[in-house]
């Protein structure tokens, strides 16, 4: 039981499409873990199903130690799960701060009363949380977008708004479903550094699926290749990169598997 | 300057939620303050009082509308039947077991709550113009129910007279002290709503109204928020049906049609969705425009048609007016009044200069 998140045989199938075909992987507390694969291999179903969107056929999903196989995505997140989005889903019409206070939602406990009245009772968690989400802020470089509505900010800042938002939540697990897609390079850089920074200070385990191999080979402590649904491979970036099976998957058949054959 | 936010520095978190920042809005805030609670009602004649208070229970409705539809982005066409609810509640507590006007006004907001909760189960899984069919079923429902259980309705009239409230004592008879008590509900209900929707609640509201699947993953609970805001709305439209019923003195069914659920809906459309200021201009709006065409008909009527004529076109050019009316300012400012008072706002807050 030392593995933060555990991942037990889990299958999904839609309609006839073998999604994730039994798939067992365990995430060890402070890792960074990729998720890599031709597209359709099913790395993104893997996320749904971590944070309670799709429920598996069957397997199991525990996290420290607890059944999280038929959660309700909500209460995933209670649990310390956040996430991000292929596609950006922030809400486009709030604020930088309403969304990344909206993070801290499942970490504050006013009710109905306590915020009708606002003086004395909500404000003061407001306050409180409120310093968080401050820092997070700073932590991103953000502080003079706070009062921008996230729709009107370029598509590198709405992925690191969104990556803010996940943190505010205090996550125990990230999960980035492509957090430098569409992004240029320097964006990549910062997003990387982020990552990286999250992972050491705040200790976060971070969960990534990300094409970008140079950038996956540079972060990962650990990389797991799906293909069609299954785990081909597993293991440090080195390993991984050397594979036949993983070579196989993204070029098809080689006769001369070579180093750079990864990339791209 | 005190209409600008350049210059005004915020030290500490609080100061920087502050509900207005700017000096100018709090000094504006102060001003209506002295106006409605000191000015008017001192100087102006009961009629034109009775006549605010009108628009006063109409602002209650009108911002329980708006957290459920403006802000929580579900909609409701039940809401008529929700102030029934509260009203015959109330009249049936009061009438029976004699308690006081604030604990039926309690138990009526409650029971709407209750109800309009259960009403609003659908829209777990329905969302726009289904939901819209499926709480206009919930309305017709409650109407019938309510005009046809005599234990309920009180009898083959379907209405309940209510004794007058009291407050320490005092019988509140006056449309005048009746402006005051409405006043205070008034307050209660905007400073209420200004903060919850600014602090957590407010917040998920909103997420659940912009991406249901963002709200969902950074832990919100749908289904209970949606469920809540269905209550919250439908507690302010129970209020909203007591107080009117204090105010005409008899609980009637005839009040809470489905048309009082569409006026309802038009005042947030008109003043604004997702607006505690637009949800004011629109009940405002939709209350005094019937009564102001009618002055205006009566007043000049009379130099195209002859007297017995305007009787006659009175009732029939008031609707068309009024529809037009709507139709006017919803093409001129689709996002509502509230939304022409911002651009207005804007333009003064750089004023003199352009940019």
């Amino acid at each position: 039981m030392s593995a933060l998140l555990e991942i037990r045989d889990v299958s999904k199938t839609f309609g006839g499409v073998q999604a994730v075909t039994r798939l067992s992987l365990d995430v060890e507390p402070g890792a960074i873990l990729s998720v890599i694969g031709p597209n359709g291999a099913g790395k993104t179903t893997l996320l749904n199903m971590i944070s309670g969107f799709y429920h598996p056929d069957g397997g199991r999903i525990a996290l420290e130690g607890e059944d999280i196989t038929r959660v309700s995505p909500s209460h995933v997140a209670r649990r310390g799960v956040a996430r991000t989005f292929q596609n950006i889903a922030l809400f486009k019409g709030m604020t930088v701060l309403d969304n990344l206070m909206l993070g801290r939602h499942v970490r504050m406990r006013s009710g109905v009363l306590a915020s009708f009245v606002y003086w004395r009772l909500a404000q003061k968690e407001e306050v409180a949380h409120r310093k968080r989400v401050e820092d997070i802020i700073d932590f991103l470089r953000i502080t003079h977008l706070r009062r921008v509505p996230t729709g009107a900010l370029p598509y590198g800042l709405q992925k690191r708004v969104e990556l803010g938002r996940a943190l505010s939540l205090d996550p125990k697990i990230l999960l980035l479903d492509e957090p430098m897609g569409g992004c240029n390079h320097e964006e990549k850089e910062d997003m990387a550094r982020f990552i990286l920074d999250v992972n050491e200070e705040w200790g976060a385990t971070v969960i990534l699926i990300e094409h970008d191999m140079g950038v996956v080979m540079d972060i990962s402590d650990r990389v797991v290749v799906l293909d069609m649904g299954q785990k081909i491979a597993e293991g440090t970036p080195d390993e991984v990169r050397g594979d036949s099976d993983v070579i196989k998957a993204y070029l098809g058949e080689s006769k001369a598997p070579g180093n750079g054959g990864v990339r791209g | 300057m005190i209409h600008r936010e350049c210059g005004v520095l915020k030290t500490t978190y609080e100061a920087d939620m502050a509900l207005y920042p700017l000096p100018i809005a709090r000094w504006a805030v102060g001003g209506f303050a002295v106006l409605f609670f000191l000015v008017l009602p001192f100087s102006v004649h009961e009629y034109y009082l009775s006549i605010v208070n009108l628009v006063s229970i109409s602002i209650v409705g009108a911002l329980g509308l708006n957290i459920l539809v403006g802000y929580t982005g579900q909609i409701s066409i039940g809401h008529g039947a929700f102030m029934s609810v509260g009203a015959y509640t109330a009249a049936n507590f009061a009438v029976r077991l004699g308690l006081p006007w604030p604990v039926n006004l309690l138990l009526g907001g409650l029971m709407a709550a209750l109800v309009g909760a259960v009403v609003g189960v659908p829209s777990l899984r329905i969302k726009g113009l289904y939901l819209a069919i499926a709480t206009l079923a919930g309305q017709l429902i409650i109407e019938w129910t309510i005009n046809h259980v005599t234990f309920i309705s009180g009898g083959v009239q379907a209405s309940i007279q209510v004794p007058r409230p009291e407050l320490f004592g005092v019988p509140i008879a006056s449309q005048r002290q009746m402006y005051f008590l409405l006043l205070a509900f008034v307050v209660v209900a905007l400073v209420g709503t200004m903060n919850l929707v600014r602090s957590r609640i407010g917040r998920a509201f909103i997420a659940i109204r912009d991406h249901d699947i963002a709200a969902e993953i950074i832990g919100i609970n749908i289904f209970r928020y949606k469920l809540l805001a269905f209550a919250i709305s439908s507690f302010y439209a129970g209020v909203t049906g007591v107080l009117y019923t204090y105010y005409l003195g008899i609980a009637n069914y005839e009040q809470f049609q489905i048309v009082t659920s569409i006026d309802y809906l038009a005042m947030i459309i008109i003043g604004g969705l997702g607006s505690v200021l637009g949800s004011i201009f629109g009940a405002i709006f939709v209350t005094l425009l019937p009564i102001l065409i009618r002055y205006a008909m009566e007043g000049f009527g009379g130099l195209v048609f002859s007297q017995g004529a305007v009787l006659n076109i009175i009732p029939n050019l008031r609707l068309i007016l009024f529809g037009g009316l709507i139709i006017f300012f919803l093409v001129v400012e689709p996002e509502g009044l509230n939304r022409l008072w911002r651009n207005i706002r804007n333009y003064f807050r750089l004023w003199p200069f352009a940019y």
